[in-house]
C-alpha cells in the first residue's frame, strides 16, 4: 500500500483526479442515477464517500457498506488513482 | 456450465440440475428459495432482485471453489434471478452433486448461506399496503438509526 501523502497534516496534496461511481439499490435511487464520472481530490474511498454523502440525500452510514474498486472488495482506506471505478456496496439480501 | 449465474427470466431447474449429473456421484442436493408473501409483517406482493453482476460472478465462484475443495463435492451450480419476481417465483437454485449425500448436504447449506452473506445483491420488497423497501436497509438509516456498530443481528434474515 502507498504511504500517506507527505506535506502538513490535513492538507490536501493530491488534486482533483478523474473517478467512476456506480450506484445500486437503495444508494441509486437516493443519488438518482446508476454511474457517473466525476473530479475529486478524495484520497481513499472513505473519504469519497463522505464528499457524496454531502451531495446526496444518503441515508446509509459508511459502517453497514462495504467498497468495491475496480471490481474487486477493498478496504475503505486504499489510495485512489486517476481512472478508478469505485461502488459502495449496501447490506446485501440476496437469496 | 458457469458455476453461477444471473437470470432475468425464469430458471429451469431441470436443465440447470442436469448439468450436475456425473456417473461418480451417487447424492444430489439442492436449495430453491422462493418468493414468501410476509417479512416481518408485511404483506409483500412482488420483489425487485438487484445485482452489482461483474463482482457477484467473481464472488460466487469463489464461494463455489471453497465448497468444492471444503467438502469434496464434485460439482456444484448456483443461479440468481434479477429483475421483478411475483411471490411464489423461485429467486435462487442451488445445487451439489457429490459421491455420497453428506457432502452434498452440507456443501449445499454452505453456498446459500455464503451467497446471501456476500453476493452484491439486493432485493426490494414491494408490499401490499403500497409502500417498499430494501431489506437491510431501511433500518440502517444514519441519522435516525445512530452509528452504533450492534445491530448487525438486524441484517439477518431466513
Amino acid at each position: 500500500m502507498d504511504p500517506p501523502p507527505t506535506g502538513g497534516f490535513g492538507e490536501s496534496t493530491i488534486n482533483a483526479q478523474p473517478l467512476t461511481v456506480q450506484y445500486y439499490a437503495l444508494l441509486r435511487e437516493q443519488a438518482g442515477r446508476r454511474e457517473e464520472r466525476l473530479e475529486s481530490a478524495a484520497r481513499t474511498a472513505r473519504e469519497l464517500y463522505t464528499e457524496l454523502a454531502a451531495r446526496y440525500p444518503f441515508t446509509l452510514a459508511p459502517e453497514v457498506l462495504r467498497v468495491a474498486i475496480n471490481g474487486e472488495f477493498a478496504e475503505w482506506s486504499t489510495p485512489l488513482a486517476a481512472g478508478d471505478a469505485v461502488v459502495f456496496i449496501p447490506p446485501v439480501a440476496g437469496g | 456450465m458457469a458455476a453461477f449465474s444471473f437470470s432475468r427470466t425464469p430458471l429451469e431447474v431441470a436443465a440447470l440440475r442436469a448439468a450436475l449429473a456425473d456417473p461418480a456421484c451417487g447424492g444430489y442436493a439442492a436449495f430453491e428459495g422462493w418468493v414468501r408473501d410476509s417479512h416481518e409483517g408485511q404483506r409483500v406482493r412482488r420483489l425487485e432482485y438487484e445485482a452489482y453482476e461483474t463482482l457477484a460472478v467473481r464472488e460466487a465462484e469463489r464461494i463455489v471453489a471453497e465448497a468444492v475443495a471444503r467438502f469434496g463435492v464434485r460439482h456444484a451450480a448456483c443461479a440468481h434471478r434479477v429483475g421483478d419476481l411475483a411471490v411464489g417465483e423461485l429467486a435462487v437454485w442451488v445445487g451439489v452433486s457429490a459421491p455420497h449425500r453428506d457432502e452434498a448436504f452440507r456443501a449445499c447449506r454452505y453456498l446459500i448461506d455464503e451467497i446471501k452473506q456476500r453476493l452484491p445483491i439486493w432485493k426490494k420488497e414491494h408490499y401490499v399496503n403500497g409502500d417498499s423497501g430494501w431489506v437491510n436497509c431501511e433500518r440502517c438509516a444514519a441519522p435516525a438509526h445512530g452509528h452504533e456498530h450492534g445491530h448487525e443481528q438486524d441484517h439477518e434474515h431466513a
